[in-house]
């Protein structure tokens, strides 16, 4: 019936996530999907624990990690402020606003090649490719959440007369974190992207590359370990964005258990 | 009557700011003598050299026809798999950690997965760009349906709608304002996709073009190219919310009409 909670039992996730693994393994064991193409699950996950023992793993894994926080850190500094200082005056918007509305819609991997002449194949590119990429949903959401608040608001703060800081850090701000969050949530995954995709194109170190070495060495454990990995790091940086989100913004409405 | 000069300055600014900004980029690229940064007008020349209309049939085309054929892919699974997903909250429950880790994979971690199983042709390009759009379309399927008013659905049922006749009436359209926000996400996405899998492993199309004037050092070629690409992603974008307006012309007016009471 519709409006009865859903009471579907709490164990079909952990049924579904097994019977998806058992029919890899059934169907590459059976020799339903060729081998050359796809090794059996239980040969992918002991690659995968093989090599969480080695160095060269989690080097791999530090130098994607690195690419992601500084581009998107380089982003949240540049993206926030110049957000708000666009928001927060009619006239600098509409000075701008061609702009953005034509850079933003430009995919950032038309970039790669000027990052490779300008910043060569290290991590120097993959960064300035994250960063990059990242800037632009956190710019557009600061921009969006500023120029959302609620005139009321404003007008009751300019009645009480609070000036123009104040009413930046009383209402401004708080009424624009929800759309920050939301864009750095999103940063944060297309951050990620870049960053492998710098890897794996301009050969920067770190799993995008090891991907790739492992697929032109025809080393398919390898590499289907490596994709899960790195498919492992973006859930985990998704987990850990929305819980921060839940954190940040326990009063805001939207995060309310009763809303839902 | 400062709200009017407001208004007028403020287009004034809109539309002079960019002439500036350009004109003034013409002028220090025409003087700045940089190998990275040609003048602009050198770019411009290039761009109608190298783009109208020469390379349309040998890059632009192809690469067109792989976006389009990925994305339409996309657009078809994932409304047809969000559907019974939004429907039904245990397969809802049993799919998620399963979707949730797929989405989670770097799209161009694929790449090299495309290539192993499908060889380096179209196929692979078409996979990748399908594969990646599909996420965005599905979640937003599943939310536009499970976000279905409650109301409408206890309607739905007494007047005994039921299924195709409530998933072409109902369902689908009450969902159709979501899927399209996911359809517009995964379309810059495709883009996205079409020129990284053509970097990676080609022998045409506008991403192998780019990359291939950077290797071999044609400046001026390689900025036509990204020039072409922004304004590929520009052009996309523009004719998608003119789709999105004409389907969605009904949503639109109903909201208003709501409002405006």
């Amino acid at each position: 019936m519709p409006g009865r909670p859903s009471r579907a039992p709490a164990a079909a996730p952990i049924i579904a996530v097994a019977g998806a693994l058992a029919l890899w393994e059934v169907l590459t064991r059976t020799g339903m999907l060729p081998e050359r193409y796809l090794p059996p699950m239980t040969e992918t996950a002991q690659e995968l624990s093989r090599l969480m023992g080695t160095s060269d793993f989690w080097s791999a894994v530090w130098n994607t990690m690195k690419g992601w926080a500084l581009g998107l850190g380089i982003a949240l500094v540049l993206a926030i402020p110049a957000g708000i200082a666009i928001g927060s005056s009619t006239l600098l918007y509409r000075s701008v606003r061609v702009f953005i509305e034509f850079l933003r819609p430009i995919p950032s991997v038309a970039l790669i090649p000027l990052a490779v002449l300008i910043y060569g194949t290290g991590l120097d590119s993959k960064v300035f490719l994250a960063a990059f990429a990242s800037f632009w949903p956190l710019l557009i959401q600061t921009l969006y959440g500023v120029r959302d608040v609620d005139p009321v608001a404003t007008d009751t703060a300019r009645a009480y007369g609070l000036g123009r800081l104040e009413r930046l850090w009383r209402i401004k701000l708080p009424s624009a974190i929800p759309y920050i969050a939301t864009g750095v949530r999103i940063s944060s995954a297309v951050a990620l992207i870049l960053a492998v995709t710098a890897e794996l194109v301009i050969g920067a170190a770190g799993l995008g590359r090891e991907i790739n070495l492992a697929r032109s060495g025809g080393a398919l454990e390898n590499m289907y370990a490596l994709i899960i990995a790195t498919g492992a790091i973006g859930w985990m940086l998704n987990i850990l964005t929305t819980r921060g989100e839940k954190r940040v913004l326990h009063w805001h409405p939207s995060q309310r258990e009763m809303a839902r | 009557m400062s709200g009017r000069r407001r208004r007028f300055v403020g287009l004034g600014l809109e539309i002079l700011v960019p002439i500036a900004v350009l004109a003034l980029w013409a002028l220090w690229s025409a003087g700045a003598d940089s190998f990275y940064f040609p003048p602009l007008t050198e770019i411009l020349d290039t761009f109608a050299e190298t783009w109208l209309f020469e390379r349309v049939g040998s890059d632009v085309l192809p690469s067109l026809a792989r976006l389009g054929v990925g994305y339409a892919i996309a657009v078809a699974i994932a409304v047809a798999v969000g559907v019974p997903l939004g429907l039904s909250p245990a397969v809802r429950r049993g799919a998620s950690p399963i979707v949730e880790f797929l989405r989670a994979i770097p799209p161009p971690a694929l790449i090299p997965f495309g290539i192993v199983v499908i060889g380096v042709g179209d196929g692979y390009k078409v996979f990748t760009i399908a594969f990646v759009c599909i996420w965005p379309i599905l979640l937003n399927t599943i939310d536009g349906i499970t976000g279905i008013d409650p109301t409408m659905n206890d309607t739905t049922k007494v007047y005994g709608v039921r299924g195709v006749d409530r998933l072409r009436k109902v369902v689908l359209p009450a969902a159709s304002p979501q899927i399209f926000a996911g359809m517009r996400t995964s379309l810059s996405l495709a883009l996205i996709l079409m020129v990284i899998s053509e970097m990676v492993a080609s022998s045409n199309g506008i991403g192998f073009f780019v990359l291939e004037s950077q290797r071999s050092f044609a400046i001026p070629e390689m900025w036509s190219g990204i020039l072409l690409l922004g304004l590929l992603g520009y052009l996309l974008n523009a004719a998608f919310l003119l789709v999105e307006r004409r389907v969605l012309a009904w949503h639109r007016g109903a909201r208003a009409s709501a409002e405006g009471t």
